[in-house]
């Protein structure tokens, strides 16, 4: 079995998110770059598929030169090759077009990538790969068994959670509960080492077209300050829930 | 040239979030002036979909659409655009939705912006405001193909009525084997309890609480509101409550109307996740906590005493204005 994991290389979680250029560009200044949680969850369980399955794991990046150490970290964690289309990942649909053409030349059985980048929150890549390649998808999927040439899928669901069976190839978009937040790995110095040595091959984008452009940013605007409640006098917060928030 | 919506339902009965994107639906076409189509999968009372200004409801029964299937319902709503020369299609943040936006975008040629947050900017170019970086800030994107997806933040526009005469029209678009290669198997799926996307109120709990024997009293918190309950990521980690319980960065989003925080010290992931909800209110014994500075409301206290009385202050409200 095949497999590819899509990297999204993203601002790690405690990051502050300012803006730069007239806040068309987010300020990458000081901030440190990771994994994209939920493909991490995905990279991880594509592990599991690997040491006992016996599957070879590819991972792919869209993006500049600077996303490089995310991929390696991605090889020390323990995929085999990784691949970085070299182009600025401007558009969701842009990155889902590059990694079509990744997917189709390299006859992928299975993609694995995170239901939505922690960045954008565009959501859309991997049911945008799926339907590019024909593929069958199963979105915020939390469980993933894969018996021949058939998946068994968990996808959380408002409320609860269904089952489904599809046939490969099949695109995931992954989340937490692929695997649990103790079963992510952390790179040894021998994974580190032995990533150093394995192919990271950069590819030319393919000519597409963006669909839409983020043409500006802005920041929520400050918050008022909090107005306390005496812990004797709780009738007051049910008060102003009421009358002055009117959310009750 | 219709606007077209999908109008979900649970049960035969349309969710809040249907009446929700009907009413942006309707914003739209009035900034465009044309009308607004509604699709109906297996819903009863369709007439409702007219007070929130549907013009007309495609309405399709079909058996082999009883349990949602993100293929089917992909090649149900593409027809749909198709029949009705749609060229904007608004639907919801709810899982199902999200999951078919993509699809639905890719088979359509349309340029797809989710989680936004408002109507758009401008009509020519095309102009939406969403949410990124998960609520630590809104960005304004242009949508430049000729069809637009549009995903609807949940709770951030509201329920609008706006009457009109509503068409209820049958619709049997042609469906193949090949929409039905992902084969749903079995769903789970609490129904006597208020999920956190569907909740105008969220109560959630963090390690304050001390441990998973005293959720009792957020439960029961919960009920008096009408709430959905939640939990930061390490009550999830700790397996006092189930990862669907998760709020944040890495969980789920929330963007209730609002959310009360119980012994949750407001971690940055964590008022990320939450922060599209509407009013905030924390209970927290420290007032150093961080999420006295991201609350509208606050009670520096121990939980388990303001959580107990503040139940009864809710009941007593309740009892008052029943």
């Amino acid at each position: 079995m095949k497999i590819l994991v899509c990297i999204s290389h993203v601002p790690d979680t405690t990051s502050k998110i300012n803006f730069t250029e007239g806040d068309t560009k987010f300020d990458t200044n000081g901030v440190q770059f990771v994994i994209n949680p939920n493909d991490e969850f995905g990279l991880t369980r594509a592990m599991w598929f690997k040491e006992k399955q016996g599957a070879s794991v590819d991972v792919v990046n869209v993006g500049g030169v600077e996303t490089e150490p995310t991929l390696r970290k991605a090889l020390a964690i323990g995929a085999d090759n990784a691949i970085r289309v070299n182009t600025e990942a401007t558009d969701g649909f842009y990155v889902a077009k590059q990694i079509a053409k990744v997917v189709e030349e390299g006859g992928y059985d299975l993609v694995i990538a995170g239901r939505e980048s922690i960045d954008y929150n565009g959501g859309m890549v991997p049911g945008m790969i799926a339907a590019l390649t024909g593929a069958n998808f199963i979105n915020t999927c939390i469980g993933l068994e894969i018996e021949g040439d058939t998946a068994t899928a968990i996808r959380e669901i408002d409320g609860g959670k269904e089952t489904s069976k599809a046939k490969l190839p099949l695109v995931i978009g992954g989340q937490k509960g692929l695997v649990e937040e103790s079963d992510l790995r952390i790179p040894n110095m021998r994974g580190i080492m032995m990533a150093r040595k394995k192919p990271l091959t950069v590819k030319e984008p393919a000519d597409v077209q963006n669909e839409t452009k983020a043409v500006k940013f802005e920041k929520p605007a400050p918050k008022g300050e909090v107005t306390l409640i005496a812990p004797d006098n709780i009738g007051e917060l049910v008060d102003l829930l009421h009358n002055e928030a009117k959310v009750i | 040239m219709s606007v077209l919506v999908y109008t979900e339902n649970e049960g035969g009965n349309f969710k809040k979030a249907a009446f929700e994107v009907a009413s942006y639906a309707r914003a739209i076409a009035k900034m465009l002036g044309t009308t607004v189509t509604a699709v109906s999968i297996g819903a009863d009372q369709n007439e409702e979909l007219g007070v929130y200004g549907v013009d007309k409801v495609l309405h399709v029964q079909n058996d082999k659409l009883g349990t949602f299937n993100a293929k089917a319902y992909t090649d149900v709503l593409k027809q749909a655009a198709e029949k009705e020369g749609a060229k904007v299609i608004v639907i919801s943040s709810s899982a199902d939705s999200k999951f078919i936006a993509p699809l639905l975008a890719v088979h359509l040629d349309a340029g797809y912006a989710s989680n936004v947050v408002a109507l758009p900017e401008s009509a020519s170019p095309f102009t939406v405001k969403r949410t990124a970086f998960t609520n630590k800030a809104f960005n304004i994107t242009e949508i430049n193909t000729d069809k637009k997806v549009i995903g609807l933040s949940n709770n951030a526009f509201g329920l609008h009525e706006d009457k009109v005469d509503v068409k209820v029209e049958s619709f049997d678009p042609a469906l193949s084997d090949n929409d039905f290669t992902v084969e749903v198997t079995s769903v789970d799926k609490a129904t006597d309890k208020v999920s956190i996307a569907d909740a105008e109120i969220v109560v959630s709990g963090g390690r304050g609480l001390k441990g998973p024997e005293n959720w009792g009293m957020i439960e029961d918190l919960a009920q008096v509101l009408g709430a959905a309950t939640a939990c930061s990521k390490p009550v999830s980690d700790m397996g006092w409550r189930p990862h669907s319980e998760h709020v944040g960065q890495t969980g789920k989003p929330v963007a209730s109307n609002l959310y009360i925080a119980v012994g949750v010290s407001g971690a940055i992931q964590h008022l990320a996740g939450i922060n599209a909800s509407k009013v905030k209110v924390v209970i927290n014994n420290d007032p150093e906590a961080p999420f006295f500075k991201a609350a509208d409301y606050g009670i520096v206290g121990d939980a388990f005493e303001v959580v107990p009385q503040l139940i009864e202050k809710l009941k007593e409200f309740k009892a008052n204005n029943a």
